[in-house]
């Protein structure tokens, strides 16, 4: 790895850890120090320096103090869901609302139910594993179908620290779907570094979902990591939608560990302002028969910038795999950036792997077509970007949560752009 | 495992069906290349002298030039002094019409299955058939003539047409644009010639069938295609060659020309002799094959579907000049025992508006390799360039390679190019499959393949697509494994 | 209809199944059921002709023919189908071409007229109601791009189509979900009739909640070594595999 300078913002941060935090996670980040451009996986993302300049408190968020009437208004409109809230990234079970059928229960920093492998070290997952407070380990049953989605809710602010570091954990057993939407809502225009992440297994036979909005405030920094086992014959679907925020860090890595697997991704980021959001995905197929699709897409306005970066490792005994990856993008502006890249490595000489990605702009054809049939510039545009961007909510598989989706990207093009 | 073998064997030791060859009294010039040979070729033609000026400064530049070797494909080198540079079946007399060709002659089309009597041909087509050096009769003359149509032999156009050879001999494919093209400049023996007239659209497919017959020729053909404002024309060449154990050369050189508001559609099947399942023998394929949209809205499409050669390098291009001008390239490249491939196609995108479309299609069996080399290049001028590229590779068994180069050069930040590549095999699991379900195995490669090389077939004219579909079957078929 | 007499198949020289003995008469269910590697997919692969399974010793008969002495596009014919862990996908060729080849050479085979575009489209459309099938997804290249539950459901459909005697689903429901899996197990309902038989394959009792089964066999290391009722399901739902395990490997000491 490459040598990282390791400064006062590295010490600020170890500080943070846990007195009964992971031990071993805590010496990843004194051998690796925290990323910077410097950093291959981080090249066009510095969100250490941000930090730096951003965070001037560094210690955990303490929890506020919420009410029921706070986690109604932050609900999704007319979405029917479990709810399991968390308070400045700690889990609450007061405000939760959980349904039956399934095990939420409360873990604290001494005792990770189980870990997965991370291939690269990240440093923020390993201060999120060292240093959180309270976690959640969520256990569906064999067989068990939930009948309603489970929603995640983070309520957020900086609250004497500024570091909000929420963890979970869900183990789903053999037969099971469920489908767990993550939603974080700012209370307030102050600028806080949430770094989470989610380790999610699944046994054979699972249909799981994870959906996640990025819609905060904008000066909030975010990293994020996303880590799951896959075995035989399971469905892992992950989806995110980024719409605002200072600077957004999102590393999914799904191991595809047996044959019939199938692992999905999806993203969609509308950025303006100076928004920064980077994708990083990895997916692993590592037995015979599985399958792997990837659809990235981004509007990009003003000064915002994207990066995509995708990886696909198909090993030696992954015969057969399918695999993947489309990732398209329009830039609005001549400030805006979009740095994509694609990285294949295959070792196994019979499967399908197929990647694209395209950088664009508006068609300005079809945009005087639509004016010239009376429609103003900015609706025009609007119809036009959601003909490009829409068909990644195809994908997703409750009704309601699609509906709201539709719903901000819909206002954020037709306002914003 | 014994099936995959016995497969093997039966395709392996399936026959060339054209590698049979004939003789008969052939006017021959003598080996070797120099500037005298060039002289004796350009008077055995009856040349005008600026065209024999024209072939000696192309010799000139090509002796300073040196063979390209950037290609993915490895063969021994050709001693081009060992070579015939004209090889010519005698004739007693100039025939005036196919009638007074002699019966032998149309004999060798009639066994390759194009019968140059015109009573006897498809409706529809008009056929110019080059043997060896030259050109030994044009169908349909009359009938296309009516239309102001020019199709005929290059000689003939040397010697009737003049002014319209002279304005676009090189003008698309420079004498100096690389070594084979140069050599091609210098000694090229025949080919055809075809000029479309204003606002004309040609009723028929045109079609030329290069047949080399003679051992140790090399074939430097030339086409020139002139489409005027508005014309439209299809354009059809097929290409057979007899079994022999040495290598052969072919390095030919096709312009073609699209004015104002015209288009051109170029369709090639070829089958030369691919060499033995030893990878003895077989055709040096060295073409160059350039386009060029002049015009504002102007369009050339190519397509291809090569099945033959021992070695092939050609990358037929089109350079979008004209606004609004329109570049289509798609192929079909089929490799199989030690067969080797590096084509692709090349759109220079320069004026505004223009589009261009690749869908390259290469299935690679035995021990053979096949490259698509593709670049797409938009400059500076090219305000609002559209390009899609789709370059996709079957592969049928494990001792084959597919390789992919795109190179994507852009000058005009309004550029929209798409680029997608698949890798994909054919195995024993989807003619399991097929078999599962009641279909026979060879039903079943026929299926595979002509499903996978489908959007390109679709472009062919109907005649040819079908002819395609059954050399493309004939050409794998049982290489799967 | 199918009678299987101590079969023995091995791939690349090590032996997979190990004596199989089963009789299957027309208008039954079977259901095969066994541990991961026990040889449930083997056996599904070697009675449909697969290549790289070498049948050592044993003979099986279907319908008073040797089952074994048939090419695998003939066993088709004679009213074999298997519908596959792992659907195949062909690029360029639609469900739709591809049926329709199928359709008209087992037609041929036995001795019918091959049916015309019309015939055949009007056969397709009473056919797809049975798995709720969607003609977009025929008209698309074969299991390409399907998801899991289409390229299963497709199998379902395409056995719909090939009116077998014999139906042999190798792990059609693994991978599904609980309403993908209620569509394919209607389907198969359906066609079931007092003159043609099924072999369940399968690793997940629940699909025997919906497919309910006149006979189960527990494969373990390449013999039947418990045969049973839908109850034995039950108990090996409950109790996992290991004291079956335990009883064979005793057995065999």
């Amino acid at each position: 790895m490459t040598t990282i300078t390791k400064d006062n913002i590295t010490d600020s941060l170890l500080a943070t850890v846990h007195p009964n935090g992971n031990s071993e996670a805590a010496q990843v980040i004194r051998e690796n120090g925290f990323p910077t451009t410097k950093h291959e996986e981080y090249k066009f993302t510095n969100i250490t320096k941000r930090i730096e300049s951003k965070i001037q408190s560094f210690q955990q968020a303490k929890p506020l103090g919420l009410t029921q009437q706070d986690v109604s208004k932050a609900m999704i409109k007319d979405l029917d869901a479990d709810v399991v809230v968390f308070n400045n990234g700690q889990f609450s079970a007061e405000l939760s609302s959980l349904g039956e059928g399934y095990a939420v229960t409360n873990v604290t920093n001494s005792e990770a139910p189980f870990s997965i492998k991370d291939l690269y070290d990240d440093s923020y997952l390993a201060l999120n594993k060292a240093s959180f407070e309270k976690g959640v380990f969520i256990q569906v049953p064999k067989n068990k179908v939930l009948d309603k989605p489970v929603l995640l809710l983070n309520l957020v602010k900086a609250n004497d620290g500024q570091l909000i570091t929420p963890k979970l954990w869900i183990d789903c057993a053999e037969n099971t779907e469920a489908v767990f939407i993550e939603q974080t809502v700012s209370q307030d225009e102050q600028a806080y570094l949430l770094n989470g992440s989610v380790e999610i297994k699944t046994a054979s036979n699972s249909h799981i979902h994870y959906y996640r909005v990025q819609n905060q405030n904008n000066e909030a920094l975010e990293v994020n990591n996303l880590l799951t086992d896959i075995h035989r014959d399971s469905t892992f679907t992950s989806f995110v939608l980024s719409l605002e925020g200072d600077m957004i860090r999102n590393n999914v890595t799904l191991n595809l560990l047996d044959s019939g697997c199938e692992g999905n991704m999806y993203g969609l980021y509308l950025l303006g302002g100076k928004t920064h959001v980077d994708n990083h995905t990895n997916v692993d197929h590592t037995k015979p028969h599985s399958e792997s699709n990837e659809l990235y897409k981004g509007v990009l306005a003003d000064t915002s910038r994207g990066v995509f970066n995708g990886k696909i490792f198909v090993r030696e005994d992954a015969q057969k795999t399918n695999a993947f990856q489309q990732n398209n993008n329009i830039l609005l502006s001549d400030e805006a950036t979009i740095n994509t890249k694609p990285q294949l490595e295959i070792w196994a000489d019979d499967v399908k792997c197929s990647h694209g990605c395209t950088t664009g702009q508006l068609d300005e054809e079809a945009l005087f077509y639509l004016q010239a049939r009376g429609i103003d510039k900015k609706q025009g545009k609007a119809l036009l970007l959601y003909a490009f961007a829409g068909d990644v909510l195809e994908h997703l598989k409750i009704e309601a949560f699609k509906e709201y989706c539709i719903d901000l990207v819909q206002k954020k093009l037709g306002t914003n752009f | 495992m014994s099936k995959d073998n016995q497969i093997l064997e039966e395709f392996t030791s399936k026959e060339y069906e054209h590698g049979w060859s004939v003789n008969y009294e052939a006017d021959e010039a003598p080996i070797g290349l120099n500037e005298e040979i060039i002289r004796w070729i350009s008077a055995k033609k009856e040349e005008p002298q600026w065209l024999l000026d024209w072939r000696l400064k192309a010799f000139r530049a090509w002796e300073k030039m040196t063979e390209p070797e950037w290609a993915n494909v490895h063969y021994p080198k050709i001693d081009l002094q060992k070579l015939r540079y004209y090889s010519a079946p005698k004739q007693s007399k100039k025939p005036k019409n196919l009638d007074e060709v002699d019966p032998e002659l149309l004999q060798i089309y009639e066994r390759l299955g194009i019968s140059l009597n015109e009573q006897k041909r498809l409706q529809g087509i008009a056929v110019d058939a080059v043997l060896d050096s030259v050109s030994v009769g044009t169908t349909f003359k009359e009938t296309l003539g009516k239309l102001g149509i020019i199709f005929c032999s290059f000689s003939e156009a040397v010697h009737n047409h003049p002014e319209l050879v002279k304005k676009y001999l090189g003008s698309v494919v420079p004498m100096t644009d690389n070594y084979y093209a140069a050599l091609n400049s210098a000694v090229f023996s025949d080919g055809s010639f075809c000029y479309i007239p204003k606002g004309v659209r040609c009723p028929m497919e045109l079609s030329t069938y290069f047949r080399i017959n003679a051992a140790n020729t090399g074939q430097f053909e030339r086409t020139l295609i002139v489409a005027d404002e508005g014309s439209y024309c299809s354009y059809l060449e097929g290409c057979t060659a007899p079994q022999r154990d040495e290598n052969q050369l072919h390095a030919a050189v096709v312009e073609i020309f699209a004015a104002k508001d015209a288009e051109v559609k170029y369709s090639t099947v070829q089958n030369w002799f691919p060499g033995d399942k030893e990878g003895k023998g077989g055709i040096f394929n060295f073409v160059t094959k350039r386009g060029i949209c002049f015009g504002d809205n102007s369009k050339i499409s190519w397509t291809q579907v090569e099945t033959g050669s021992a070695v092939t390098w050609k990358y037929p291009s089109c350079i979008l000049k004209g606004d609004n001008s329109i570049g289509e390239f798609y192929s079909v490249a089929v490799t199989n025992n030690y067969q080797q491939a590096d084509t692709g196609t090349k759109m220079i995108h320069i004026g505004k508006n223009t589009k261009s479309r690749i869908v390259s299609k290469g299935i690679s069996a035995g021990k053979s390799q096949n490259s698509y080399r593709g670049q797409v290049q938009v400059m500076k001028r090219a305000h609002n360039a559209r390009n899609f590229s789709q370059c996709d590779s079957l592969l049928m068994g494990s001792k084959c390679g597919a390789h992919t180069f795109p190179y994507i050069d852009i000058q005009n930040s309004t550029a929209k190019v798409e680029h997608e590549a698949t890798t994909s095999k054919i195995g024993e699991d989807q003619l399991f499959y097929c078999n599962q379900r009641g279909i026979a195995t060879e039903d079943a490669v026929a299926l595979i393949v002509n499903g996978y090389a489908k959007e390109v077939l679709n472009q062919l004219p109907m005649e040819f697509a079908v002819e395609a579909q059954k050399l493309l079957a004939l050409t794998l078929e049982g290489s799967v494994g | 209809m199918l009678s299987i007499k101590n079969l023995h198949a091995s791939v690349e020289g090590t032996p997979i199944l190990k004596g199989i003995n089963l009789e299957v008469k027309a208008g039954e269910v079977h259901a095969i059921m066994g541990p991961n590697g026990s040889g449930k997919s083997t056996l599904a692969s070697v009675l449909a002709g697969r290549e790289e399974y070498e049948v050592t010793e044993g003979e099986v008969s279907f319908k008073s023919k040797d089952l074994l002495d048939l090419s695998p596009e003939d066993r088709a014919r004679e009213g074999v189908f298997l519908a596959f862990q792992y659907p195949v996908e062909i690029p360029g060729v639609s469900s739709t071409n591809f049926l329709r080849t199928a359709v008209n050479q087992v037609r041929e085979y036995r001795g019918l007229e091959p049916l015309d575009a019309v015939k055949f489209l009007s056969l397709m459309k009473e056919k797809m109601k049975l798995v709720e099938i969607d003609q977009k997804l025929l008209s698309r290249s074969l299991n390409e791009g399907f998801s899991g539950g289409e390229k299963k459901r497709n199998e379902i459909f395409q056995m719909a189509m090939l009116e077998p005697t014999l139906s042999i689903l190798d792990e059609t429901d693994s991978g599904l979900d609980i309403d993908a899996l209620r569509i394919v197990s209607n389907g198969v309902n359906q066609l079931k009739s007092d003159n043609n038989a099924t072999i369940v394959v399968t690793h997940y009792q629940r699909l025997l909640d919906y497919i309910v089964p006149d006979f189960v066999h527990v494969l373990y290391n390449g013999k039947i070594v418990k045969s049973g009722t839908k109850e034995l399901a039950m108990e090996l739902e409950e109790k996992g595999y290991d004291w079956i395990k335990e009883e064979a490997d005793k057995a065999t000491v």
